[in-house]
């Protein structure tokens, strides 16, 4: 069957900004969908909040709409754009849910806009649990034993009949978001009534426990002539009770038979025709009793999703690019396999190795937070690593994590490594209790003398997968025998990287310097082997060059003579480092790849555009670590790597790398290294005329005390070398400033702690630039809404800056400009500046691209990552034509957004430590409207339409307070506050209604209010010291009812004049492309 | 664990050596060797007949993880010569395990290596076509076994049938089992039928799901004259897979040719359907590398759908037999290209290449038994 020829323009909604359960796999998928649709001829239309993505460039789609996704706003678009069709299953569940929401708002019908891929009453027969279920069972498939409630009451009846422990399910939200296992009727009351709150058409599905058993996932498609095929199977080794995305999981399925693989593949496509997908991919996922092979369906996902970014990734099958197309009328028969280029894309990938995905937590960043997982996704990222055994891509994906392992064990940290371990009690408890870290605990386990028997009894885990980890555990007793490396004999050597221990890993069995390993194992000629994903395991000769190590006989990697430059990646999404740096790496690929270089992609994170195998020449998918990194360099031979684009992951690597003897092009490690040095750094501002908050540097306790009393406090403190304000901390008094030294924040000669006199009541300002040795130009000056102390990843900013004098502007734009020269910059540079009256100061410079270069971009319409390679690689701003940006007409402001809804009960406040996952952007001519549209796109539910805004705020705030409650009563808001806050109020006239203090012990107190619905948004700002018990379960109240929660007067401030604008104007939506006609193509 | 075992060499008529461990049974075998690219099934892959000749190398690097059971086996017994694997699993992990492979194939006679570079070997058969090879644990000089694996019988020619074919007639009654499908296949309706399956290696789930669907079958010798094939009046005979070479077949090919003439309804699977390809006036060649696998896409030109289809075979028919008209061509290999099934426009004869009984691989095809038994209705 041909293409669809009656639709000429289709819609696509992305998923919005990263957070928990939703990260930059829909930006893979979305681009793929885009890509595969334009080849097609058709017009594509996408709406995405999120600025940092590959799909909001404006060269992916026809008509690109950096606007909220909202039904309100997509109407505007569909209205302007008219398209014929709608394809909502590539945006994940917030592509979905707005397009329920445009059909249920008649909006669909109004256009004539027809739904591609999965029709209305299909999507709700997947995502309704109580629908879902009378499917399964009318086609003989068992689920397990539920009952869908949506009230407390029906669920407490309901408990009665499944029994405790049960699962909790909120219907329509993503992740597991809200849902849980509870134990006990207190848990259960406490998970029933936060998913009835979190569901959006409250209901909750309470499910029969079937904890314990295996946990598998399929992969299916689905095409119009209804064929079918799995392209992957993923086999979770955590079994039931842990969400799927915070599995370490496996490909394919290891442990079933064909009999019992046959009977799931079945019963999957049995699922897909019965819901009725017409065509594209779904995910269906299935529990198994290891005790007699009895199979239950737990959930289907009809839409691409983070699993089939991970199967594609490691089938080398591109699902949401061929769903694209089957939405538009091919069948997979009609549709090549891009690798093999013959055969047709209707089979099954057969693989020829073991992919293991493991997730990325955050739980640092969120030390209050329950680190016990369950089936509320809590991992950030992901990180994914292909090897010919299990051993071997478990160990590789485990130092991909960059959590400070490198391999299973055999770390700095391992308690195993020298002395005493841990206590069987120790670890009985972490075996019992699913973690992060459970992982590790079964090879503590093994080698504190647990048998698999009785560790498989904790975990439930298959004894499989314990069998080997207790041959990785056999083969470092064989190491360990060894009493030097000399003595490891050359077959035990290969052994041992066959089963994927890292040179890091033998540095510190035999206590020697890592390049010590790799310079005796390369002597003895033991080194990897690069093999190609084919999607067919070899049976067909592979044209696309997608390849991972390994430890074998035969070498496929095709090396040209082509000049060659290596990307490296970002490796998994974290906080502080997201899809913001893979968009970085993309642009360079894409930028060099255009230049006439073969371009070398390095990468361990299987959700990105750059681990796709068509954005650069050559795919490695390997771990960024120094070993794997050398040896793909040794192999291949690049004129130039590049580290400044993936983040801190690659510049770690900087050092490690140029003493190997590889070219970093670009800024080069030194002046990197100069602009992260204190002491260098002060001598450099010195240079230029430029000034910092007064500061200094200390190794000790004492040192650390006596910066302090000179530079005076409040003082900002940190680690150096970190990403995300890791370890950041605001500090008033010494006795905080002690603690904060002792708290276990790594001090030494190596590792000082870096200390800043806060500028209090200060404008933040960040500047990204692009130099290129010569010239310097500026392509952004970024104004945060946030005073100073917030981080700058966790605060909303604006481009143009909305009120900085345009001196100011001038003033830092030069300072840029005079320190990308003085730091030889060659390539992107980001500069925090600090402006407290009048004066301007340096926070901070980083020579390499920062989380804001995607924002940037898109606000002024240039792509400087780009710009940045090509310098790099040695064209001059000049010749590229970018000596000069100017500033645009329009505002942008970026927004943040949080993942507090998933760590309860962790207070909400923000400070120069970065909590944020990800972000959007909204822009617009006027700056209200630009911020209301940030505030709209990140979801937190402001209410312009009015209601009741609760106002606490610190003494020193209240003056600024009253100019909050003024404007709020103005626009017809209700106000409650308390006492303090209402005095002040009361004195300005602004009428409020005055409520307890929780410690006030009267009630109904705001919690009270809170807990009936009552209070529709929060302003509190948090006083700078002292108990915080108070106002901190404020905020976090407010997080777990869904009330918008503003934590600075200049937050609350900039918002209400969002409300302001919205009110008095409306707003309209406007593509990219119209923003920047001369650069559209 | 792996470090001591004994070593093994596969050695290959091409002058390549692969060196690994080895397991199950010690010893030399040869045979041509062969990829096969099912992720799941080594059980069902290690006891199928027509491997009789072949030494089998699984792409999947892992195997052995859930063992063997007392229901997976295609045939009472192990028929691969020889079995070469990556990573043999130190665990039999599944409710199902009776025994662990390395010990089945010990007990079995079946000569076995694991750590080898399959994914070279494979590529190597891609390239180069399928190789006659010879795995030792016994000789390990290099030369020694290429000249040996030079010296192995080509499989062009070969009748392999005669070695697995059952000695006497018999009968089989056991259906599939219960577990198998989901959603439950519901149970048929109608007439049960005499089938006379004539044996070249029957696989035993060909034959389960002949019973499941009413037909009392009757299993007879590849060797049995025609005559005697057909003496009982059988409602319908099927020809069923083996190894081997179809061309050398003339017994088969007569039973075929005298069954097409009488009239009787006749199905064909894999060395089935070439024998009767052979009848109607075909010829078969011999594919570079075969089909061996979970994963082949098979279009029923009928319908124009796709089926994902478990296929094995080394041979395949040419499509000159399409020419005269009588003769049509109902499935083709979406792959390739290749002929995978064929009906006679007035003849009741249907057959496939591939095998639509799975064991391993999936259950797209299961429907041809089914459109068979319609016919007879």
């Amino acid at each position: 069957m041909p293409r669809r020829a009656d639709l000429e323009s289709i819609l696509i909604i992305g998923s919005g900004p990263i957070v928990i359960g939703q990260a930059c796999e829909f930006d893979y998928s979305g681009t793929q969908a885009c890509k595969a649709l334009r080849e097609e001829g058709y017009r594509v239309i996408l709406v995405n909040s999120n600025p940092a993505t590959i799909m909001t460039d404006p060269e992916t789609a026809d008509r690109t709409y950096i606007e909220p996704i909202t039904w309100q706003a997509i109407e505007k678009i569909i209205a302007a754009e008219r398209p014929d069709a709608l394809l909502p299953t590539l945006g994940g569940q917030t592509g979905l849910n707005a397009a329920i929401d445009l059909h249920d708002h008649g909006v669909l019908e109004k256009y004539g806009v027809t739904l591609l891929g999965a029709q209305v009453d299909v999507i709700r027969k997947a995502e309704d649990r109580q629908l879902f279920k009378d499917a399964m069972q009318k086609i003989g498939l068992r689920c397990p034993q539920s009952r869908v409630v949506k009230t407390l009451a029906e669920a407490l009846e309901a408990v009665e009949a499944v029994g405790l422990p049960c699962i909790v399910r909120p219907s329509f939200t993503m992740g597991g978001a809200g849902g849980g296992v509870a134990y006990n009727q207190a848990e259960f009351r406490e998970i029933v009534a936060r998913g009835l709150k979190l569901s959006p058409v409250h209901e909750v599905l309470v499910e029969q426990s079937v904890l314990g058993w295996k946990e598998y996932e399929l992969e299916v498609m689905r095409d119009r002539a209804d064929n079918c095929v799995v392209i992957c199977s993923i086999e979770n080794l955590d079994p039931m009770g842990v969400h799927t995305g915070d599995s370490i999981t496996v490909a394919p399925a290891l442990t079933l038979t064909d009999r019992e693989y046959q009977r799931m593949r079945d019963a999957g496509f049995a699922c897909i025709r019965e819901i009725g997908v017409e065509t594209g991919g779904s995910n269906i996922q299935f529990a198994v009793n290891p005790a007699d092979g009895e199979l239950v369906v737990i959930e289907m996902n009809p839409r691409v999703s983070r699993s089939s970014a991970l199967a594609s990734k490691a089938t080398g099958f591109p699902i949401a690019k061929f769903a694209a197309k089957l939405a538009v009328g091919y069948t997979l028969d009609e549709i090549k396999n891009d690798i093999t280029r013959k055969t047709p894309a209707s089979f099954e990938p057969s693989i020829d190795y073991v992919v293991v995905k493991v997730p990325r937590f955050a739980f640092e960043k969120f030390p209050d937070a329950d680190s016990t997982l369950g089936s509320q996704m809590k991992s950030v990222g992901e990180a994914m690593a292909i090897g010919r055994t299990f051993r071997e891509a478990l160990q590789k994906a485990l130092r991909s994590t960059e959590e400070g392992f490198t391999g299973l064990g055999l770390n700095r940290r391992d308690p195993f490594l020298r002395g005493a371990g841990l206590t069987r009690e120790e670890i009985a408890a972490r075996l019992g209790r699913p973690n992060s870290l459970r992982i590790h605990y079964l090879r503590y386990a093994l080698r504190a003398g647990f048998t698999t028997e009785e560790i498989h009894r904790l975990t439930a885990i298959d004894p499989w997968f314990l069998a080997q980890i207790a041959e990785l555990s056999a083969v470092e007793d064989e190491l360990r025998a060894c009493a030097s490396i000399s003595d490891v004999s050359d077959e035990l050597m290969r052994r041992a990287k066959r089963d994927g221990f890292s040179d890091a890993q033998l540095a510190q069995v035999f206590g020697v310097e890592e390049r010590a390993v790799r310079a005796d194992r390369v002597g003895r000629g033991i080194v990897p082997t690069y093999k190609l994903v084919d999607t067919c395991a070899a049976e067909f000769e592979a044209a696309t060059p997608y390849y991972y190590s390994t430890w074998e006989d035969e070498c496929e990697a095709r090396i040209s003579d082509r000049p060659k430059v290596m990307i490296l990646g970002s490796g998994p999404n974290r906080i502080g480092q997201g899809v913001e740096f893979d968009y970085c790496c993309v642009h360079a690929a894409f930028a060099l790849r255009d230049a006439g270089f073969e371009t070398i992609m390095v990468n361990s994170n299987p959700e990105t555009v750059s681990t796709d195998y068509d954005t650069s020449d050559l795919l490695f998918f390997e771990p960024l670590t120094a070993e794997d990194v050398l040896n793909i360099h040794d192999r291949l031979r690049p004129q130039g790597v590049i580290v400044q684009f993936g983040g801190q992951t690659p510049l770690k690597l900087a050092r490690a790398l140029e003493d190997a003897g590889v070219r970093i092009i670009g800024t080069s490690p030194h002046s990197i290294d100069l602009a992260e040095d204190r002491e260098s750094f002060a001598k450099i501002l010195d240079q230029v005329g430029l000034r910092q908050p007064p500061n200094g540097m200390a190794r000790t306790e004492d040192e650390a005390l006596e910066v302090t009393r000179r530079v005076g406090y409040p003082v900002l403190v940190r680690p150096s070398y970190v990403l995300g304000g890791r370890g950041m901390m605001l500090v008033y008094d010494e006795e905080s400033l002690k603690r904060y030294v002792a708290s276990g924040v790594e001090v030494s000669d190596d590792r000082p702690v870096l200390l800043d006199r806060f500028l209090e009541d200060a404008i933040e300002v960040d500047v990204d630039a692009v130099a290129d040795g010569t010239d310097v130009v500026v392509a952004g000056v970024m104004e945060h809404i946030e005073e100073a102390g917030v981080h700058s990843g966790d605060s909303q900013c604006a481009v143009p800056p909305p009120t900085l004098p345009a001196a100011i502007v001038s003033e830092v734009r030069a300072a840029a400009e005079s320190l990308a020269r003085a730091l030889g910059v060659v390539g992107l540079m980001n500069v925090q500046f600090a402006i407290q009256r009048g004066q301007v100061y340096v926070l901070e410079v980083n020579p390499r691209a920062s989380r804001t270069v995607p924002y940037v971009s898109k606000a002024i319409g240039v792509p400087i990552a780009k710009v940045a390679a090509l310098a790099m690689a040695g064209r001059s701003l000049r010749a590229q034509g970018v000596l000069e940006i100017p500033a645009p007409t329009h505002t942008s402001v970026k927004g943040p957004v949080f993942p507090f809804s998933r760590f309860l009960g962790v207070d909400v406040v923000l400070g120069p430590e970065m909590k944020s996952t990800g972000e959007v952007m909204g822009i617009d001519p006027d700056f209200g409207v630009a911020f209301a549209k940030s505030l709209m796109s990140a979801g937190q539910g402001i209410p312009f339409d009015g209601g009741t805004v609760f106002l606490s705020v610190r003494a020193e705030d209240r003056g600024a307070a009253v100019y909050v409650g003024q404007e709020l009563e103005r626009l017809g808001y209700r106000l409650i506050a308390t006492a303090g806050t209402h005095a002040a109020l009361a004195d300005a006239g602004v009428a409020a209604e005055l409520v307890h203090k929780i410690r006030e012990g009267r009630r109904p107190n705001v919690l009270d209010l809170l807990a009936d619905g009552r209070i529709d948004m929060v302003v509190n700002t948090p006083t700078g010291r002292g108990s915080r018990t108070d106002e901190g379960r404020i905020r976090a109240a407010a997080v777990q009812g869904g009330v918008p929660c503003i934590t600075t007067l200049s937050g609350a401030a900039a918002a209400i004049n969002a409300i302001d604008r919205i009110r008095s104007r409306g707003y309209g939506v406007r593509a990219l492309q119209d923003y920047f006609p001369a650069r559209a193509q | 664990m792996a470090a001591s075992r004994p070593p093994a060499l596969l050695a290959l008529e091409d002058g390549s050596v692969f060196r690994g461990t080895a397991f199950g049974a010690s010893g030399t075998c040869q045979g041509e060797v062969v990829f096969n690219t099912s992720l799941t099934g080594y059980q069902e892959i290690l006891t199928d007949p027509s491997y009789k000749g072949q030494i089998v190398t699984m792409t999947p690097p892992l195997i052995g993880n859930y063992g063997i059971n007392a229901e997976d086996g295609e045939a009472e017994r192990a028929w691969v010569e020889g079995f070469v694997i990556r990573e043999l699993s130190p665990l039999a992990s599944n409710f199902r395990s009776t025994e662990d492979l390395d010990t089945y194939l010990a007990r079995s006679g079946v000569v076995a290596i694991e750590g080898v570079d399959t994914r070279a070997l494979t590529k190597r058969l891609r390239e180069n076509g399928s190789l006659r090879g010879v795995l030792s644990t016994e000789e390990l000089d290099r030369d020694t076994l290429v000249d040996r694996a030079r010296a192995a019988p080509l499989m062009e020619g070969r009748d392999l049938v005669q070695e697995v074919t059952r000695r006497r007639e018999g009968t089989w009654d056991e259906g599939v089992s219960e577990r198998v499908f989901l959603p439950e296949p519901g149970a048929f309706e109608g007439p049960v039928f005499d089938l006379t399956v004539v044996d070249y290696g029957a696989k035993h789930n060909i034959l389960r799901n002949l019973a499941s669907l009413g037909f009392r079958v009757r299993v007879v010798p590849a060797t049995m004259p025609a005559d005697a094939v057909l003496a009982p009046g059988p409602d319908a005979v099927f020809l069923s897979n083996g190894p081997g070479d179809p061309a050398v077949l003339t017994y088969a090919q007569d039973v075929a040719r005298a069954v097409l003439e009488r009239g009787v309804p006749l199905l064909g699977i894999c060395l089935g359907h070439q024998i009767i390809a052979h009848a109607l006036g075909g010829k078969t060649f011999k594919l570079p590398f075969g089909h061996h696998g979970g994963n082949h896409p098979v279009m029923d030109l009928a319908t124009r759908k796709v089926e994902i289809t478990a296929q094995n075979h080394g041979f395949a028919v040419d499509t000159a037999l399409f020419a005269k008209g009588d003769v049509i061509e109902t499935h083709r290999s979406l792959n390739d290209g290749t002929v995978e099934g064929l009906r006679h426009a007035e003849l009741p004869v249907m057959c496939v290449q591939y095998h639509p009984e799975a064991a391993p691989g999936p259950h797209d095809s299961l429907y041809l038994f089914r459109r068979f038994r319609e016919t007879l209705c």
